[in-house]
């Protein structure tokens, strides 16, 4: 082992910081303030839904939050989290010393911080913030927007380029940095995971930054690609925004199919069914994203030839998918198992997940869609594929790692409480969207028809539920951290594989400075 | 609101029996209800093949969930540590891999069949019987019968549920958001075709029952069509976020037998007929005066006052603008103020309104500019710029 150095002192530690450890914790504790707020701003959407009427909040500032709880939660809480987790467990995983750019890595996350500030403050600005959806479907978001959209698009061009550096960062130590012995068929899935989805963000990433520049044009320089009276057309932006949109929901997925594939073998203590398959089918899931962007757009009045492509090449989604899900439920069979904290939340990922891809399934039916389209039963859908999918994948992932990260154990009867009341209260919360939409609920709306109240009610007591559960989470990170049982085991978990596991815990400040050798 | 528990208890038992309840098929009123977790089937031939479909793939969803959770819990509970389960170290199997590829492949390929068999229909939109324009506006529906003799028939449809409701100070009807002042009346057993666009943002026109959904895209006409069965009031929402009252532009359709079809688009043709005929009258003050004064207190009165004084809007009586040129008058009652909540009203109101309710502007609340303005004059303004 080469020469060590401990972190500098102070707040310089932070700002400062070129280790891959230090910034991967940076990227999540963010990631963490980020879903708090998003959640706030889930719980403001939730409470006014408690029942019809306006009670709460006016219609504008409404937009303003579904906008805004979606902006946070995909580019604030989501995404940073998995980059977070690469940052930390990358190097660690392939027994690099860092990541390949360790000052770029510095950059790319302190871009995030002050970006985030700035998309915040809009919610005060002259006008309101951005309140045209995450989506930000033009000419809503151009010529009819308030002011602070162009604040807005300046926070999606740092983000983007944020997301970019953090990609190719991870692109460069995954291909360069592995360990002697180290061949692509042997890298961890998690490391194969990010390693496609870095190449899916460095391609989509700037086709969102082309689509915001395109609206900038729109509204201060007097282009119009996306109005129809100077030649443009609004459905250009759709197709623009759903090239980037639809790969990144794999952005946000892939890394989650790549934890579960650690965790469901370590706590089945046994080897991942099919590795070779995984990294086949999460390389044509990655495919396929490319192909498949306008079933967000079955009713925009495609033509049909166009809409009959987008459906086949949708359903085909379901075929790698589905594979993913057999092989882990192989994996379990006829293993040992145990059910450790991760480990359900990993269970918990397969069987939400699983039911998010049957709904999927059934949205991509054209015909069907028609009916779908817009409505809660995609707003159930996408949740059961985001929240029970990477969320509970990210809080398996924390409790996975986190004796790796603080050499200290975490309250396990806390632990299986978070996963028992996430898991009703994200239940309670999505499932009846599902039929509130298949009859006839309109997403985005602040206010309802009366024969969808019941089930409303029944969705904001299980977001309340669900919110509530995650300042528990938080409460026991916080406690592990500072009173945690201290374990030196290099081992957190006795099924747990990897070169992740062979440095003490915690990881000291500088690992594999001498790199293994991998047989 | 208080919460009872036998509320509480409805909450924990309805889904379950109505979840049996209509998926064993039970029949379907064309309205949404409490506790509905199904789509409905509408009273269309597509809106029954959509919904078959729907459910085949439901159907083929929760057999392969049966299969998989079922795999999942057997795995589960047989090979548990504490049970003293020993790990067996198999991986990879081809053949098993192959056939969990193949199989959800052939299932796939199943679906897809009847699937593109109804998108082909839907896309159907050639020889429709009735053509009807629908265009979407920040926050209303506007509905034009197109005929082949140019006498089209047009009319705005606008959310009637009262401000109360929405505020909690009254109690919510039954169609509480779900009703307009104006319906759309098509005649059943008819193909008609909605050609559907937007005047500002998009918009989309979603009515369940009859299955139609389509975007409403300024600048562009989208197609799509309907054949209603039943006669019936049905109803449905905007399905595309359009700006701050995307929740209240409902959408209501009245299916009715022909000949109460017939009637009521004479009756909407005469009407208009009437309309162009009052164009070329030269009204009289007192006439404008009570015409206008009526407009006013519909279209005006809750941001300008009973008298005129103001509030959201700025006050009318002793107004610059009412009482200058009357050019600038029109122009602010066709085309709106922009960044203001005044309203373009040029294509709200017909030009016999209009005219009224700009006489009334300038001679009510003690204006007395003692000039009448005709509907010629403000047609004449619209031609003109």
């Amino acid at each position: 082992m080469g020469e060590h150095h401990g972190p500098a002192k102070g707040l310089s530690r932070w700002f400062l910081t070129t280790n891959h450890k230090d910034i991967g914790a940076l990227y999540l504790w963010f990631s963490f303030a980020m879903f708090l707020l998003g959640g706030s701003f889930a719980m403001i959407i939730r409470a006014e839904l408690f029942q019809p009427g306006l009670q709460l909040v006016q219609p504008e500032f409404f937009n303003q939050m579904t906008t805004m709880h979606g902006l946070v939660m995909v580019f604030g809480a989501i995404m940073p989290a998995f980059v977070g987790l690469a940052n930390y467990m990358i190097p660690l995983m392939i027994g690099a010393p860092d990541m390949a750019m360790p000052r770029m890595n510095n950059w790319s996350f302190w871009l995030l911080p002050p970006t985030f500030l700035i998309l915040a403050s809009t919610l005060f600005m002259e006008g309101g913030g951005p309140n045209f959806g995450w989506t930000f479907y033009a000419p809503l978001s151009t010529t009819y927007a308030p002011p602070s959209v162009t604040v807005f698009i300046f926070s999606v061009h740092v983000m983007g380029i944020s997301s970019i550096m953090g990609a190719i960062n991870i692109i460069a130590t995954i291909v360069n940095m592995r360990a002697p012995g180290m061949t692509y068929m042997k890298m961890p899935l998690f490391v194969w995971t990010w390693l496609i989805t870095a190449f899916l963000l460095v391609a989509v990433m700037p086709v969102l930054a082309g689509a915001v520049t395109m609206m900038l044009m729109d509204i201060h320089f007097g282009t119009s690609f996306f109005s129809a009276a100077g030649g443009g057309d609004p459905v250009l932006f759709q197709h623009i925004f759903w090239f980037f949109g639809h790969p990144e929901v794999y952005i946000i997925i892939l890394p989650a199919f790549g934890v579960v594939s650690h965790i469901i073998p370590a706590f089945s203590r046994k080897p991942l069914f099919g590795y070779d398959s995984m990294v086949y089918a999460t390389a044509s899931i990655a495919f396929l994203s490319f192909i498949v962007w306008a079933h967000h757009m079955y009713t925009v009045g495609m033509p049909l030839a166009g809409e009959l492509f987008f459906m086949y090449a949708t359903t085909l989604i379901a075929v790698p998918t589905a594979a993913k899900v057999f092989n882990w439920i192989t994996t379990m069979f006829r293993g040992s198992l145990s059910f450790e904290t991760p480990m359900l939340f990993a269970i918990g990922f397969v069987v939400l997940f699983t039911i998010g891809g049957f709904t999927g399934l059934m949205l991509s039916i054209a015909p069907a869609d028609f009916q779908y389209h817009d409505t809660y039963f995609v707003v159930a859908h996408f949740h059961y594929t985001m929240v029970a999918g990477a969320i509970f994948a990210m809080s398996a992932s924390v409790y996975y790692w986190i004796h790796k990260w603080t050499g200290r154990r975490y309250n396990e009867t806390m632990g299986k409480a978070h996963f028992w009341i996430s898991f009703i209260g994200f239940n309670l919360t999505f499932f009846p969207q599902h039929f509130v939409g298949l009859a006839g609920m309109p997403r985005r709306i602040p206010d309802y028809a009366l024969q969808f109240a019941d089930f409303n009610m029944m969705s904001s007591i299980g977001a309340f539920i669900y919110g509530a559960s995650q300042l528990l989470f938080l409460y026991n990170v916080i406690a592990t951290i500072r009173s945690g049982k201290k374990d030196e085991a290099a081992k957190s978990w006795d099924g747990a594989e990897g070169l992740e596991w062979e440095v003490p815990s915690p990881a000291p400040y500088h690992t594999y400075s001498v790199p293994p050798q991998v047989k | 609101m208080c919460f009872k528990a036998k509320q509480l208890c409805k909450l924990v038992l309805y889904p379950a029996v109505m979840l049996l309840s209509i998926l064993s098929g039970s029949a379907w009123a064309e309205e949404a209800q409490r506790w509905q977790v199904n789509m409905t089937p509408g009273v269309t031939e597509i809106g029954h093949k959509i919904f078959d479909l729907h459910m085949l793939v439901f159907w083929i969803c929760v057999v392969t969930g049966i299969g998989v959770f079922a795999y999942l819990i057997y795995s589960i509970v047989a090979f548990r540590k504490s049970k003293g389960a020993e790990s067996a170290h198999f991986h990879e199997n081809t053949t098993v891999e192959i056939l969990w590829t193949v199989i959800p492949f052939l299932i796939l390929i199943a679906i897809a069949v009847p699937s593109t068999k109804t998108l082909i229909e839907i896309y159907d939109t050639d020889d429709a019987d009735i053509d009807i324009l629908v265009t979407g506006y920040q926050w209303k529906w506007k509905y034009e019968y197109l005929d082949a003799n140019g006498e089209n028939v047009s009319f705005f449809s606008n959310l009637s549920t009262p401000q109360g409701e929405i505020y909690n100070t009254e109690d919510k009807g039954q169609h509480y958001l779900l009703e307009v002042d104006e319906p759309v009346v098509v005649p059943i057993n008819k193909k008609v075709r909605f050609l559907v666009t937007a005047n500002d943002v998009l918009h989309s026109w979603w009515v369940p029952a009859i299955s139609v959904k389509r975007d409403a895209v300024p600048g562009f006409i989208n197609e799509s069509w309907t054949r209603i069965t039943e006669p019936g009031i049905y109803r449905g929402q905007c399905a595309e976020l359009c700006g701050r009252n995307h929740g209240y532009m409902p959408i209501v359709v009245h299916a009715v037998e022909q000949e109460e079809y017939d009637a009521w688009l004479a009756e909407r043709k005469a009407k208009a007929a009437q309309i162009r005929e009052l164009m070329s009258k030269n009204f009289t003050l007192d006439e404008q005066m009570a015409a206008g004064k009526d407009i006013y207190m519909t279209a005006c009165v809750a941001c300008h006052g009973v008298n005129g004084e103001g509030g959201v809007g700025k006050p009318i009586a002793g107004s610059a603008i009412a009482m200058g040129e009357i050019t600038g008058l029109i122009n602010i009652l066709v085309n709106g103020k922009a960044g203001t909540a005044m309203p373009a009203f040029g294509n709200q109101f017909n030009d016999v309104d209009l005219a009224a309710v700009i006489t009334y502007a300038r001679n009510g609340f003690g204006n007395n500019m003692g000039d009448v303005v005709q509907p010629i004059d403000v047609y004449n303004f619209k031609q003109g710029q």
